[in-house]
C-alpha cells in the first residue's frame, strides 16, 4: 500500500471514482460555483464595455462635469455624486445616532426576551420592499415634511445656506430622511449584536469601580466594539449610496446641484432608475452605464472595507 | 450625595431614556408604514383587484391580475435560473472546494450580495435587452436571478457545514461514495436551513423594482411567453404612485398591502421554520 | 512482536468467502501514518484472525484508532493524511480495492452514536438501499435489528426518529445499521465510551454472539473491557504496536516492559 501505485493505479483508481459518480458530481458543483465567478466578470467587463462611448469622449471629466443634456450629448456626473453623497450624508446622520442608540438600549438595557423580539421586528423593517418605503415616502412623508417640518426649519435655521428656497416636500432631505429609516435596522442589527459579543467581565470591571450603568456602557462596551460598530456603519452606507426607488419617488429628479435641502436633486441609482428605459441614443444610456460603474466600484469599495472592520472584531474587541 | 453624582445619576436615566425612544421610534416605524398600508390599502383590496386587467385611464374597476401572474412568473424564472446555481455552488464550498477557488467563489458572491440592485438590472439590460432591442420577462428573469443567487449559495453551504462531520462518516463507513454522502444525509441534513435561505431569498426579490424598470419593463396586458415586456407588482406600484389619478393610487396602496403581506409572511415564516428546526433535531 | 497464528477454526458462517487457512482475515505490515508531516504509526504489523475479537489498547492519543482507521480506508476524508505499507483482507490488498466496496466488507461503529436524522426503519435500510439492495428490506432490517440484539426495544417503533431513542440503544442500532449490509469485519471505534455500565454491558455480551459470523476489532481504553471480551490484545505505545498476544498472556505475563507498566496502571 504505498502513496505512488503508479500510473495504471491513478488511471484505474480514477476510472472507479467516475463510475461511482464522485467525479461527475465533484465536476457538476464545480460548474455552478464557477459560474458565480464567471458571473461577476461578466458584470464587469459588461458595465466596462457597454460605458466605451462617454469614457472615451470625457475621460475623467465625466465625473467633474455639471451639464447633464442628452439633447446636446453633454453628460456629466457630478449632479449625482452630488445627489447621492448628500442624501447618503444626510440619512447616516440621522440613522447612525438612532440605530447605534437602539442597539445600546437592547444590548444593554432590555431584558433578551424583549431584546430579541424587538430585534426580530426591526429586521423586518429590513425586509420591506423599498418602493413602499416609496410610497409612503410620497403619499404620507412629503406632504408632512412640506406642511409641518420644512417651515419649521426655515423659521429657526433659514439664515443658514441649508434651509433656503421653496419648500416642496420633495428634495434632499426628503431622501436624507426615507434612507434614514431604510438603513437603521443595518446599523442596529450589527451594533446589537457586536455589543452583545463584549466579554462580560468587561463591564462588571467598570462597575466595580463604581461607573454607572451609562459609563461602563458608554466609556468601556461601545468603544470595545467601537470597530465593529464602525462596520455596520460603513455596510448602511453602502446601502444607503445603492438605494434606489424609494430615494427616486422622493427626491424630485433635478439633475442640480444646490446648497438648499428643501432643493429637488437627483442621485446616481436614481437617474438610471428613471431615464434608462428612455435612453434614446447610444452616447445616452452608455452616459447612464457608465453611472452604473462609478456606482458599482464605490458599492465594492465600502463593502469589502465594511468586511474587514466587522471582522476585525469578531474575535477579540478593539481596547488594547 | 454631592452634586458630581447626582449629575452622574440623572445622565444615566437621561442617556438610557434617549436610548429606549431610539428603540420605541424604530418599531413604530414598522406599525406606522403597516398601519398606513392597512388602512389606505385595506379598503381598494377587493375581487377586481386580483382578477382584473388595468382598465384604461380615468376608469376605475381595474386591477392588477397581470401584475400579480407576471411577478409570479418573474420569480419562478428567477427560481429555476438562481436557485440550481446556488444550491449546486454551495454544496461545492461545502463538500469539495479546494481553497483558493472557494475563497474566490465566496468573494464574488459576497460581492454580487452587496452590489445595488439596479446593476444587477443593468447587467440583463446589457446581456440581453440590448441584442432584444426590447425588455421581455427573460431579463427580468435573470437579473432577479443574479440576485438570489449569492443568498442562496451562502445559506447553503453554511448549513451544509453546520451538519456534523459523525453523520458523514457514518454514511461513508457503510459503503456509501461521497456524492451519494452527500446526496442522501447531508442535504437532507441540512436541508430546513437551505429551504428557508431560499425562501427568504425569493421574499427578498420578489419586492425589488428597480432592475425591472429596464429589463422587464410593464405591460398593460397579459404578456405570453417570455420574451415580451411583462408587468410585474412592484413596478406597477411604482407606476401608479407617480400618476396623477386617484384611483390608480388607491390601487397603489392596495397593490403595496399585497406585496408586502407576501414578503412579510415569508419572511417571518421561515425564519420561525429554522428556530423550530434547531429544537427538533437535537440528538439527546 | 508476536504474531497470532491461530489459523481460522471455523469456516465463516454466512456464505461468505472462507479464507485460506493460515491467512488471517486482515493481515498489516509495516504500517505508517502521516498526518501531513507529522508521523503518526509507525511500522505497525498485526494479524487479525477471522472470527475472534481483537482489543487494541494504549494511552490515548497512541495512535489505536488511527490505526483502526486505516482497516477501513476512513482516513481518506482527512486532507494530507497517508498511509504506506501493507495491509490485506483475505490477502486482497485494500488500497487497490474500490474503496465503497472495502467499506462495505468492512463495517465501523464510532464513539459517539451517530445515527442519521431519519427513522430507525431507514436508518437501518440505508447501507442496504447504498448499496444496491432494494428488495425486501423489511426482513433485512429485522434481522439486523436482532443481530445487535435491539430488535424487541423498537419493533413498535420502526416509523420513529432514531434520535427518539437512548444513547445505549443508539448505538446498538449503529451497530445494527453497520451489520445490516453484512460485513465480513466490524470495527468498533471505542463503542461504549459514551454509555453508562449496563449499556456497556448489553453490548459486551453483543460482540460475544457476533464473532461467530464476523471478524471483530474493538479500540478501548478500558482495560477491563478488553480483559473481558477479547481473544488477541494489542498494546499501543506512542504509535508503535509493543507487543500482541492472546488476551490471558497479554494481562498475566507480558512480554514488554512498557505493556506491564501501563497494565500495572503506572501510567494512564
Amino acid at each position: 500500500m504505498t502513496p505512488h501505485p503508479g500510473r495504471r493505479g491513478w488511471a484505474r483508481a480514477f476510472v472507479t471514482r467516475l463510475r461511482s459518480g464522485d467525479e461527475i458530481a465533484h465536476l457538476i458543483t464545480w460548474a455552478f460555483a464557477a459560474s458565480v465567478f464567471l458571473i461577476t466578470c461578466l458584470l464587469l467587463y459588461e458595465l466596462w464595455d457597454k460605458s466605451a462611448l462617454p469614457r472615451h469622449k470625457f475621460g475623467w471629466f465625466f465625473l467633474l462635469t455639471r451639464a447633464w443634456d442628452p439633447v446636446a450629448e453633454q453628460f456629466g456626473a457630478l449632479p449625482f455624486i452630488y445627489g447621492t453623497l448628500v442624501t447618503s450624508a444626510l440619512g447616516m446622520l440621522i440613522a447612525v445616532p438612532l440605530g447605534v442608540g437602539a442597539a445600546i438600549f437592547l444590548a444593554e438595557l432590555a431584558p433578551p426576551r424583549i431584546s430579541d423580539a424587538l430585534s426580530f421586528v426591526i429586521e423586518l423593517l429590513a425586509a420591506v420592499p423599498s418602493v413602499i418605503y416609496g410610497v409612503i415616502g410620497i403619499f404620507i412623508m412629503v406632504p408632512f415634511l412640506r406642511k409641518y417640518v420644512e417651515p419649521h426649519l426655515k423659521a429657526t435655521f433659514g439664515y443658514l445656506p441649508l434651509f433656503k428656497g421653496p419648500m416642496m416636500g420633495v428634495g434632499f432631505l426628503a431622501a436624507g430622511v426615507v434612507l434614514a429609516v431604510m438603513i437603521v435596522p443595518f446599523i442596529l442589527s450589527i451594533s446589537r449584536e457586536v455589543l452583545l459579543a463584549v466579554p462580560i467581565d468587561q463591564r462588571e470591571a467598570a462597575l466595580a469601580l463604581g461607573a454607572t450603568k451609562w459609563e461602563s456602557t458608554w466609556k468601556v462596551v461601545v468603544p470595545y466594539a467601537r470597530t465593529g460598530i464602525m462596520g455596520s456603519v460603513f455596510l448602511a452606507l453602502a446601502r444607503a449610496l445603492g438605494e434606489t426607488m424609494a430615494v427616486t419617488m422622493v427626491i424630485g429628479g433635478a439633475p442640480q446641484i444646490s446648497a438648499s435641502l428643501f432643493a429637488p436633486g437627483y442621485s446616481i441609482a436614481a437617474v438610471i432608475a428613471d431615464q434608462l428605459a428612455e435612453a434614446t441614443s447610444d452616447m445616452y444610456y452608455q452616459a447612464l452605464i457608465e453611472l452604473g460603474l462609478v456606482l458599482f466600484l464605490v458599492t465594492i469599495i465600502i463593502n469589502t472595507l465594511a468586511r474587514i472592520l466587522i471582522l476585525t472584531t469578531a474575535g477579540r474587541g478593539t481596547a488594547h | 450625595m454631592s452634586f458630581r453624582d447626582v449629575w452622574r445619576k440623572s445622565v444615566n436615566i437621561v442617556m438610557f431614556s434617549l436610548t429606549g425612544l431610539a428603540t420605541l421610534f424604530t418599531v413604530g416605524v414598522l406599525f406606522f408604514i403597516l398601519g398606513y398600508l392597512i388602512w389606505y390599502g385595506g379598503s381598494s383590496i377587493n375581487w377586481n383587484f386580483f382578477t382584473k386587467l388595468p382598465a384604461p385611464v380615468g376608469e376605475s374597476g381595474g386591477g392588477m391580475a397581470n401584475a400579480i401572474v407576471g411577478s409570479g412568473k418573474l420569480l419562478l424564472l428567477a427560481a429555476v435560473i438562481g436557485v440550481p446555481t446556488g444550491l449546486l455552488g454551495g454544496i461545492y464550498l461545502a463538500e469539495f472546494g479546494g481553497q483558493t477557488f472557494s475563497f474566490l467563489v465566496r468573494y464574488t458572491a459576497d460581492l454580487l450580495n452587496g452590489v445595488p440592485s439596479i446593476v444587477m438590472g443593468i447587467f440583463a439590460y446589457a446581456v440581453v435587452v440590448l441584442p432584444m432591442h426590447h425588455g421581455s420577462a427573460f431579463a427580468g428573469g435573470l437579473a432577479l436571478a443574479v440576485m438570489l443567487v449569492p443568498i442562496v449559495l451562502r445559506a447553503t453551504e453554511q448549513f451544509m457545514r453546520a451538519v456534523p462531520v459523525s453523520l458523514r462518516e457514518g454514511a461513508l463507513a457503510l459503503g456509501a461514495s461521497k456524492w451519494k454522502t452527500v446526496a442522501t444525509v447531508v442535504v437532507p441534513a441540512g436541508f430546513r436551513g437551505i429551504a428557508t435561505g431560499i425562501l427568504l431569498s425569493l421574499a427578498r426579490v420578489a419586492g425589488e423594482t428597480a432592475p425591472l424598470l429596464f429589463t422587464a419593463g410593464g405591460n398593460q396586458f397579459w404578456a405570453r411567453g417570455w420574451d415580451q415586456p411583462i408587468a410585474s407588482l412592484p413596478v406597477m406600484i411604482y407606476t401608479y404612485a407617480l400618476s396623477a389619478y386617484e384611483d390608480w393610487h388607491r390601487q397603489a396602496w392596495a397593490a403595496g398591502l399585497v406585496l408586502l403581506a407576501f414578503v412579510l409572511i415569508v419572511t417571518t415564516g421561515s425564519r420561525i421554520i429554522l428556530s423550530l428546526g434547531f429544537q427538533s433535531s437535537r440528538s439527546q | 512482536m508476536d504474531a497470532s497464528s491461530t489459523p481460522q477454526a471455523q469456516p465463516a458462517a454466512r456464505g461468505e468467502a472462507a479464507p485460506a487457512p493460515g491467512i488471517p482475515k486482515l493481515l498489516a505490515r509495516n504500517v505508517d501514518f502521516y498526518y501531513g508531516a507529522k508521523k503518526a504509526l509507525h511500522g505497525v504489523s498485526l494479524d487479525v484472525p477471522a472470527n475472534k475479537i481483537t482489543a487494541l489498547i494504549g494511552p490515548s492519543g497512541c495512535g489505536k484508532s488511527t490505526f483502526l482507521r486505516t482497516l477501513n480506508r476512513m482516513y481518506e476524508t482527512v486532507p494530507h493524511a497517508r498511509a504506506e505499507g501493507d495491509v490485506r483482507l483475505d490477502g486482497e490488498d485494500i488500497l487497490t480495492m474500490d474503496v465503497t466496496a472495502l467499506r462495505r466488507r468492512v463495517g465501523m461503529a464510532f464513539q459517539r452514536p451517530n445515527p442519521f436524522p431519519k427513522s430507525i426503519f431507514d436508518n437501518i435500510a440505508y447501507g442496504l438501499r447504498v448499496n444496491g439492495m432494494h428488495g425486501n428490506l423489511k426482513e433485512a432490517v429485522e434481522a439486523s435489528l436482532r443481530r445487535a440484539a435491539v430488535w424487541d426495544e423498537v419493533k413498535d417503533s420502526l416509523h420513529k426518529s432514531a434520535y427518539a431513542l437512548s444513547g445505549g440503544q443508539q448505538q446498538r442500532l449503529c451497530i445494527a445499521r453497520a451489520l445490516a449490509v453484512n460485513p465480513e469485519v466490524l470495527l468498533l471505534d471505542e463503542p461504549c465510551s459514551a454509555l453508562d455500565p449496563i449499556a456497556t454491558a448489553k453490548i459486551e455480551e453483543l460482540l460475544f454472539v457476533l464473532k461467530d459470523s464476523c471478524t471483530i476489532v474493538i479500540v478501548t481504553h478500558n482495560m477491563q473491557q478488553a480483559a473481558r471480551v477479547s481473544d488477541q490484545t494489542g498494546f499501543f505505545l506512542l504509535g508503535k504496536l509493543i507487543e500482541v498476544n492472546d488476551t490471558r498472556t497479554i494481562f498475566k505475563k507480558p512480554a514488554r516492559q512498557e505493556t506491564e507498566d501501563y497494565i500495572t496502571g503506572r501510567f494512564g
